[in-house]
């Protein structure tokens, strides 16, 4: 089991003709296969993924009428990606993954309003790497073979450190349900919230890794929904403590103003809420390695002397 | 409305100001002349000065342009003033508190309003949270005149008053929107007596941030940016596309990806180093990006060790290891150099670095990397 891709996943790319588009494209569909066309308006016709030939359509709508595409890749450019978006929901793609960049602020707040009153249409981004389930499918940039099947779900507001996390969870043997990059911009579409209750109800994810970094609130708010609801185990890292106040780091969304979004407040939010925060992130995979043995310990324990007290227990291994 | 008068960049520029607020006051009229840098806290540091005549006013710029201005938020090396604001002085009867900004948990604009003006708004928001008030704007109608008038209602502004209250922050708000702003502060806005006698609002000072990525789209206020109040590193960084941010520790690093170069400046931290700056160089860390940040890093006379963290994605660490090998030998590096690589090839690439002749020290791990890089820094 997954979280909003798997093998019957049906990806489009919008701007499957640009060098970077039809690059992405191409490992996209070499990782798993999932790639059924592409959208460039006034460019219709096919595209060439590396021997693979692929319909090119003027529009979305074409795309999903004509391919079945049930998700879509956005690497239009940022100028033109905010309708791009809005066109892709429009057709009724149920996901809709924005890679670009660099969109105005204004543009995505228009897109939200739109959004919101359009049920079933979920935004991923933009300024995000996008989203895999390992073996089943791969709609982004993320480099495919770092992953591995497996019942970790990943969420994360930056690429190569989430690819960071991933690997140290890999090459230690633990496989991921889903990662999800949620990117790096002040408003994008699924928060650490969604994704986190998305991973709460998957069947097939055992335990969270979250990594956010300053700016805005919503680690505070993922940590106080996970504190109350969330029965599955987190373990967070948090990046910038030593990022200036007032300073954009790289992300748009990655900066500290008016002293609030620092990277303290939100470390002490997840620890206030149970959760275990990586010292460091070389020590994002052993936190959460480290986590699930002690509560598999904790676990045989409780089995091994049935007259423990239940409730007490169960608290303080939450707690660990 | 906002006050009468205008910049100068040259004394002379000052009469002239001077000249125009006289033509609108007559004689007499108390001129401010303010010191213009990127920084608040001019008043405490003598960047504000008052003047009654032209001579006065003129002498006030002679003695401003020109001068190393030190405040509380320009750190000891204080900023050069290079031009000054010549405006009428204003006796403010209220100050109150005007701004538009992006509200990131509803992704909507919001308006905030508060009677207590002139004064740090996020201590006013933490001890009396109820003396801001707060309109939320539905991005599809715009700021809406009832909202307005609310919130004058609310900081007691009534009848003309009310009325140009409500105009302004209308105005206000369309600047916001329409110029791609983040954040539009008049602080303070203040009720005064006007050219007629009569009080009047007016917006005395304001901060304006505008959001990078729609600068495209606002060619005249691209054009408004003065590289002479940016950090001269930076200003070099973006010339080359390389997203940087100059600190002041003693270790240059450079990352692929935002998220992974505030977390190695973390680590660097944790292991008892600062870090020089933030850089990150792209994802794909291209080999003349690699060059040209190895030449910006260089010439930071602080760094005494560098750290290059690259997770090698999409690119593979060879295809990397070869592009930092050819930099390295393009650009004399004269401090220690500490390599972590990871990812795809990482072998062929760490063979590479270690084959190459250059004296790079290999790391693998983040945690080795920023120990190494810690300990070549405090050794050089």
């Amino acid at each position: 089991m997954s979280i909003l891709v798997d093998k019957n996943t049906r990806v489009i790319f919008q701007g499957i003709t640009g060098s970077a588009g039809k690059f992405h494209a191409t490992h996209c569909h070499k990782y798993a296969g999932n790639v059924v066309g592409g959208v460039t308006p006034g460019r219709a016709g096919e595209v060439d993924l590396d021997g693979v030939k692929m319909p090119v359509f003027d529009t979305c709508a074409e795309a999903v009428k004509q391919a079945g595409a049930n998700a879509t890749c956005i690497f239009v450019p940022a100028a033109f990606a905010g309708d791009a978006i809005l066109e892709a929901a429009d057709a009724g793609i149920a996901l809709i993954v924005c890679i670009t960049e660099g969109i105005p602020v204004v543009d995505m707040v228009k897109v939200k309003r739109v959004l919101a009153e359009k049920k079933g249409a979920r935004l991923i981004g933009p300024n995000c790497p996008g989203i895999i389930t390992p073996g089943q499918c791969k709609i982004g940039i993320m480099p495919g073979y770092i992953h591995k099947p497996g019942r970790v779900g990943v969420i994360s507001r930056s690429g190569t450190l989430t690819y960071e996390a991933v690997w140290q969870l890999t090459t230690r043997g633990v496989g991921q349900s889903t990662c999800i990059g949620i990117g790096g911009d002040p408003v994008n579409g699924t928060s650490h919230l969604d994704a986190v209750k998305l991973f709460n109800d998957d069947p097939g994810t055992d335990s969270i890794v979250l990594i956010g970094e300053i700016g805005g609130s919503a680690e505070e708010e993922a940590a106080a929904w996970i504190g109350r609801h969330c029965k599955k185990p987190v373990v967070a890292y948090i990046a910038g403590m030593t990022a200036p106040p007032g300073r954009r780091m790289g992300h748009a969304g990655a900066v500290i103003s008016g002293g609030k979004g620092t990277a303290a407040a939100k470390i002490e939010a997840l620890r206030a809420a149970g959760i275990a925060v990586a010292e460091t992130p070389a020590v994002i995979g052993e936190t959460l390695i480290s986590l699930l043995k002690s509560r598999q310990r904790a676990r045989s324990r409780k089995a091994s002397v049935p007259n423990a007290k239940k409730p007490a227990q169960k608290k303080s291994v939450k707690r660990k | 409305m906002v006050q009468s008068g205008g910049v100068a960049r040259t004394p002379e520029e000052a009469g002239a100001r001077y000249d125009e607020i006289v033509a609108a006051f007559g004689s007499g009229a108390e001129i401010v002349v303010k010191a213009q840098i990127h920084a608040g806290g001019r008043g405490k540091g003598g960047g504000i000065k008052f003047a009654r005549t032209r001579e006065e006013c003129v002498a006030a710029a002679r003695k401003l342009i020109g001068m190393t201005l030190v405040t509380p938020q320009t750190g000891a090396q204080g900023r050069l003033v290079r031009s000054v604001l010549v405006v009428n002085a204003v006796t403010p009867q209220r100050e109150l508190y005007f701004a538009v900004l992006l509200d990131r948990v509803l992704s909507r604009p919001v308006v905030i309003a508060s009677t207590e003006g002139g004064m740090d708004i996020e201590g006013v928001a933490a001890k009396t949270p109820e003396k801001i008030l707060k309109e939320v704007v539905d991005p599809a109608l715009g700021m809406m005149p009832f909202q307005a008038r609310k919130l004058c209602r609310a900081l007691g502004l009534t009848g003309d008053l009310a009325a140009a209250g409500a105009k302004l922050m209308l105005s206000v708000y369309r600047l916001f929107w329409e110029s791609d702003c983040s954040l539009v502060e008049i602080n303070p806005l203040v009720i005064t007596a006007g050219p007629d006698g009569k009080p009047c609002v007016l917006a005395m000072d304001a901060k304006i941030n505008f959001d990078d990525n729609a600068l495209y789209r606002h060619k005249d206020i691209a054009a408004m940016r003065d590289t002479n109040e940016e950090d001269p590193r930076e200003v070099e960084a973006s010339k080359n596309d390389l997203n940087y941010i100059g600190l002041d520790g003693t270790i240059g690093c450079m990352v692929n990806g935002a998220g992974l170069a505030m977390a190695t400046m973390d680590i660097i931290k944790h292991y008892g180093g600062s870090p020089a700056n933030f850089l990150d160089v792209g994802g794909g860390a291209s080999v003349e990006q690699v060059t040209a940040a190895f030449k910006l890093l260089c010439g930071d006379k602080n760094v005494k060790a560098l750290l290059v963290n690259i997770f090698g994605g999409i690119m593979k660490c060879d295809v990397l290891a070869a592009g930092i090998v050819g930099a390295a030998k393009a650009v004399h590096i004269p401090v220690p150099l500490v390599v972590r690589l990871e990812g795809t090839n990482v072998e062929q690439g760490r063979k590479m670095l270690k084959d190459s002749g250059l004296p790079i020290i290999t790391a693998t791990g983040m945690a080795d990397a920023a120990e190494k890089v810690v300990r070549a820094a405090q050794q050089s």
